[in-house]
């Protein structure tokens, strides 16, 4: 969830990834408080798999172009170029891309995060109880990430929007493929090993296409 | 009218430019890897894989396209 707000404010902006997490967060709490126990009849498949796909398709356009620009101009990237990385509609003084993006990560991830709650707490006859440790592991979450969003803006944009795209790629692959039915081998701990994969698949594809352009140099700046 | 027609459109624009972008076979790409995959599961078999596999095979793709194009 921080990973995915963090990644769409550096190369979106904060202002529309901000907004899109807090208005993800508002609707959680209104689903959450509205619903109750009955949180837990939310189609969660059908909505892991709309949001993985789109999550998928998304991230699958910012891994090519992160692959070709890095494989151009190397990981210190071409930030004038780099700037340019498709439409950004504005609505309501937003990037609406922005907004979507963050405000669908939260949604998801917040949606399992109260589910575990609900089920958990209503087990135990400790709804309240399980209510304040589910807020207060956002809470730190949150603070872990505004610590460390400092430091990322320090990397180029070209490897931001390489490790986004990986990033979307793999949670839209995993999320896509729960709500198809598929179970992982280990569960959650199957997502680094899909985010490895991807990561290796980018370097062979990084390393290919450097090759191609030193046999074509002219290539890489047109 | 003209507002409802102005918006839906608009709308549309959006979810076209964030769904299909710059590249209309990485959304082609996916809604097939997802497709496939679907049928592996409702087949029983253990698809894990294929997902992963698939979006590779959408990745390339797209890349070699983006070096026609360049």
């Amino acid at each position: 969830m921080v990973a995915i707000v963090i990644g769409v404010g550096m190369i979106r902006g904060w202002r529309a990834s901000l907004v899109g997490a807090g208005v993800g967060l508002l609707v959680l709490v209104v689903l959450s408080v509205g619903l109750g126990t009955a949180l837990t009849s939310i189609p969660i498949d059908t909505l892991r798999l709309v949001i993985g796909a789109l999550l998928l398709a998304f991230g699958l356009g910012w891994l090519r172009k992160g692959v070709t620009r890095v494989a151009a101009k190397g990981f210190a990237g071409d930030e004038e170029i780099v700037e340019d990385d498709g439409s950004r509609e504005q609505r309501l003084g937003l990037d609406w891309t922005g907004f979507v993006l963050s405000f669908k990560g939260v949604l998801l991830e917040g949606l399992e995060i109260a589910f575990i709650v609900v089920t958990f707490g209503s087990t135990a006859n400790q709804l309240t109880i399980a209510a304040i440790g589910g807020a207060s592991a956002v809470v730190v979450i949150g603070v872990v990430g505004a610590i460390f969003h400092r430091s990322l803006r320090q990397i180029p944009r070209s490897v931001l929007i390489l490790s986004v795209g990986l990033l979307l790629t793999t949670f839209g692959t995993f999320w896509a493929a729960e709500g198809l039915g598929v179970h992982w081998p280990g569960d959650e701990i199957a997502l680094p090993v899909i985010l490895g994969f991807y990561c290796l698949v980018a370097a062979g594809l990084i390393a290919l296409q450097r090759r191609r352009l030193l046999g074509n140099p002219q290539e890489a700046y047109s | 009218m003209s507002t409802l027609w102005r918006w839906t459109k608009e709308f549309g624009r959006f979810w076209y430019h964030f769904l299909v972008g710059d590249d209309w076979t990485i959304a082609a790409g996916v809604a097939v890897a997802i497709l496939v995959t679907w049928g592996l599961v409702e087949s029983g078999v253990s698809a894990w894989w294929a997902l992963p596999f698939a979006t590779v095979a959408v990745l390339v793709l797209s890349v070699v396209r983006a070096n026609r194009r360049a």
